[in-house]
């Protein structure tokens, strides 16, 4: 993923303006900063949510990722973990999951199979089998729709992975279960792009660079040792260095 | 029942086998009788061979029938042209009508309209049923169809008949049940229009005692002249006797006429459960307008499930009367309303014994200015203790032009009824569709998904050939619907 001169407007609003960024096969980036620094918007405008127009550019694989529709973006390999992922009643997860997966992947894959690769990827998140004929999100907990959007990602297995506060609303167990499954991500060759507050969820995963976001611009870069300066010293360390 | 031996009962078999067999007769009759008048409805009665006391219904109805306004409370009706009403019957035996008249109830393929050829080509209907959906395909014997039908169940005692051939061979328990109970020919205009001119249909009895184990279907028995027009359905299941009947259509049915009065009567005896399935779909030129009532005695259980997919005008609000004393009521129905399209559906229950529960289970899909209202009536009768009763609307708009509605009545004369009444109209939400995008699924198939998950909880219910019939005709009809 590159990208250069990102600008994102909601109607007359700009939110973003003029983010660089270049992500390489394989590497973690995290983005940190306040609420309101337009981190959320940043990850939703490059999977093209309909409220934003962006302009700028931006590639990806190859790709011109602003003239995709948001499903052509998923198919080429780009994934959001969502915050806040809706519930859609009456969907059953797996054969939502399964229609993705034939979307994503392009190929089709039969009822068996895919079960049995569903409830091996249930399996490694811990999660009960059960939740596969529920219908997607409908009624799960904050903590079990942070793992459905984990599975959907396990399951369509994207070169491009953004998470939006996966870790907000985890307990420090789920935490390390979603730090050890990123890495496995991470290990199969996927890229992550990671929104976060806290710095807890990178342990492990090694960062290889850290981006600070305010007023819809990326205002500090660094390693992974950003972060840990950043949880230790609060934002406003940063007015004094930059 | 085993879903192969199902499957035979599909239309399928009856399309790929009838034409080599005898079950093929291309034999319609078509009245010259222009209009709705006594002396058509006396020939149909000397067409049909009938007994003297069903002339004689006949002919009351009618009389009715002229006398009863049309109804004003409900949807527009005043373009109903009752003397473009073409009033087929079928002979028995042989064929009635003049050269050239001989199959005079087909369509010619060439005027069905373009859209609904489409549509039939893009759901994959063979080109032998495409013809027989849009009226313009070869005609069947319904009494050997009957035949292969109730081969199944006549061991069990079942009767499971063509309503025309009922009332010739079980005239004292058809000339007790028919329209005299449930649905007289004066409960409504087309009640009585029906009570006049109604023509097949069918008749099921079930012992006391009896399951049927398989649904009965007649999937594929829409395309004899009349049938579908007026037809009538009696369903007599007595103590403890359990049955699921199913008609209509989910495919596109093309007809070219103009009103559909069906009615269909229900007796639910004690502790017996009967669930009753019908999917509509006729073509947007047709006024739907049926009655359909069960009178359910102590402790039976009826449950009505239903979708009503095309047509312009609908009115159809089944009724359960639940008489005993523990008797329970379900009433599932979708709505899928058009452009173009008034779906005026409901429900009603009459809670007249006590302890007698209800549920009622109401989804409309509303979208290019399409109209869906949900018309229910609540009856609780005096001194009927223990009354539960569930009513649950709920509506997806698509677009501002479309438009649903929900009048719910009620009339309560119990003071320890439990009723709740909720009712929601909701939007596919952007961002519900945008999710299902940032995984892949384009917006047509979004939007489709999330109106199929909506319907679900109804789909459910349904055989397997409707429910996947409906999810398709759900995709084709929401496509377009996201900018």
């Amino acid at each position: 993923m590159d990208v250069k001169g990102l600008n994102v407007r909601a109607g007359d609003v700009e939110i973003i303006g003029g983010i660089d960024l270049a992500i390489k096969p394989g590497e973690v980036h995290v983005i940190m900063g306040q609420n309101g620094s337009g981190k959320t918007t940043l990850l939703h405008a490059l999977a093209g949510h309909p409220k934003y127009s962006a302009t700028g550019s931006a590639r990806f694989c190859g790709k011109d990722l602003l003239s995709l529709k948001p499903h052509e973006r998923a198919r080429a390999g780009l994934f959001l973990a969502f915050q806040h992922p809706n519930e859609v009643q009456g969907v059953a997860l797996s054969s939502f999951l399964r229609r993705a997966y034939v979307a994503s992947h392009g190929k089709e894959i039969s009822v068996p199979d895919f079960e049995r690769l569903l409830l091996e990827k249930m399996a490694l998140l811990g999660m009960d089998r059960k939740f596969a004929a529920r219908g997607l999100n409908e009624g799960f907990s904050g903590g079990e729709k942070k793992r459905s959007e984990m599975l959907q990602l396990a399951v369509l297995e994207p070169k491009l992975a953004m998470l939006d506060e996966l870790d907000s609303g985890l307990d420090v167990d789920a935490l390390s279960d979603v730090s050890g499954f990123l890495e496995n991500i991470r290990k199969a060759g996927a890229s992550l792009l990671i929104v976060t507050h806290y710095s807890r969820i990178l342990r492990g995963l090694k960062p290889d660079a850290v981006h600070v976001m305010r007023g819809g611009k990326i205002i500090a870069s660094g390693d992974s040792r950003l972060a840990d300066k950043l949880e230790e010293k609060g934002y406003g360390w940063i007015d004094k260095s930059v | 029942m085993d879903g192969k031996v199902l499957k035979e009962y599909g239309r399928d078999a009856a399309l790929r086998k009838a034409p080599s067999g005898d079950a093929m007769l291309n034999v319609g009759y078509r009245t010259r009788e222009h209009g709705l008048t006594r002396k058509l409805v006396e020939e149909i009665s000397d067409v049909k061979n009938e007994p003297d006391w069903m002339r004689a219904h006949r002919l009351k109805s009618f009389a009715i029938f002229e006398k009863k306004p049309l109804p004003t409370w409900g949807p527009d009706l005043s373009r109903l042209d009752f003397s473009a009403i073409t009033g087929f019957v079928r002979p028995k035996g042989k064929a009635v009508g003049k050269e050239g008249e001989v199959g005079g109830a087909q369509n010619r393929w060439e005027d069905v309209p373009d859209e609904i050829k489409s549509t039939f080509e893009r759901l994959g209907i063979p080109e032998a049923e495409r013809k027989f959906l849009a009226g313009a395909g070869a005609q069947y014997d319904s009494e050997v169809l009957y035949k292969s039908l109730r081969k199944n169940v006549s061991e069990l005692g079942v009767i499971y008949a063509d309503m025309d051939s009922a009332v010739r061979e079980y005239p004292e328990i058809v000339r007790k049940y028919f329209m005299t109970k449930c649905v007289p020919p004066s409960d409504n205009k087309f009640s009585a229009l029906h009570g006049a001119f109604w023509s097949g249909g069918s008749f099921v009895h079930v012992p006391a005692g009896v399951k049927v184990p398989q649904p009965l279907q007649i999937y594929f028995m829409m395309n004899y002249p009349g049938f579908g027009q007026f037809e009538h359905t009696l369903i007599i299941a007595e103590e403890g006797a359990q049955v699921q009947y199913v008609e209509g259509c989910s495919a596109p049915h093309y007809t070219r006429d103009s009103m559909h009065a069906a009615v269909v009567e229900i007796f639910a005896g004690r502790s017996s459960r009967v669930r009753y399935t019908s999917i509509q779909n006729w073509s947007r030129n047709v006024y739907n307008l049926n009655t359909k009532r069960a009178i359910v005695q102590s402790d039976a259980v009826m449950e009505w499930v239903g979708g009503t997919l095309g047509s312009g005008v609908t009115m159809l609000y089944p009724c359960s009367v639940l008489v005993g004393k523990g008797a329970r009521a379900e009433h599932l129905s979708i709505s899928l309303a058009g452009e173009g399209q008034v779906k005026d559906t409901g429900a009603k229950v009459f809670h007249m014994a006590p302890n007698t529960s209800s549920k009622i289970v109401s989804k409309s899909i509303c979208r290019r200015g399409g109209v869906a209202r949900y018309r229910g009536m609540l009856k609780v009768g005096a001194g009927c203790a223990g009354v539960k009763s569930s009513v649950r609307c709920d509506s997806i708009i698509s677009d501002s032009k479309s438009r649903a509605e929900t009048i719910p009545v009620m009339d309560v004369q119990s003071n320890d009824a439990a009723i709740g009444h909720e009712a929601s109209v909701g939007r596919i939400s952007e961002e519900q569709v945008f999710y299902l995008q940032s995984r892949g699924i384009d917006a047509d198939e979004a939007v489709a998904m999330i109106v199929r998950g909506f319907i679900e909880p109804i789909v459910r219910e349904l055989p397997l050939e409707y429910a996947v019939e409906m999810n398709r005709l759900i995709e084709m009809e929401m496509e377009g619907s996201v900018g």
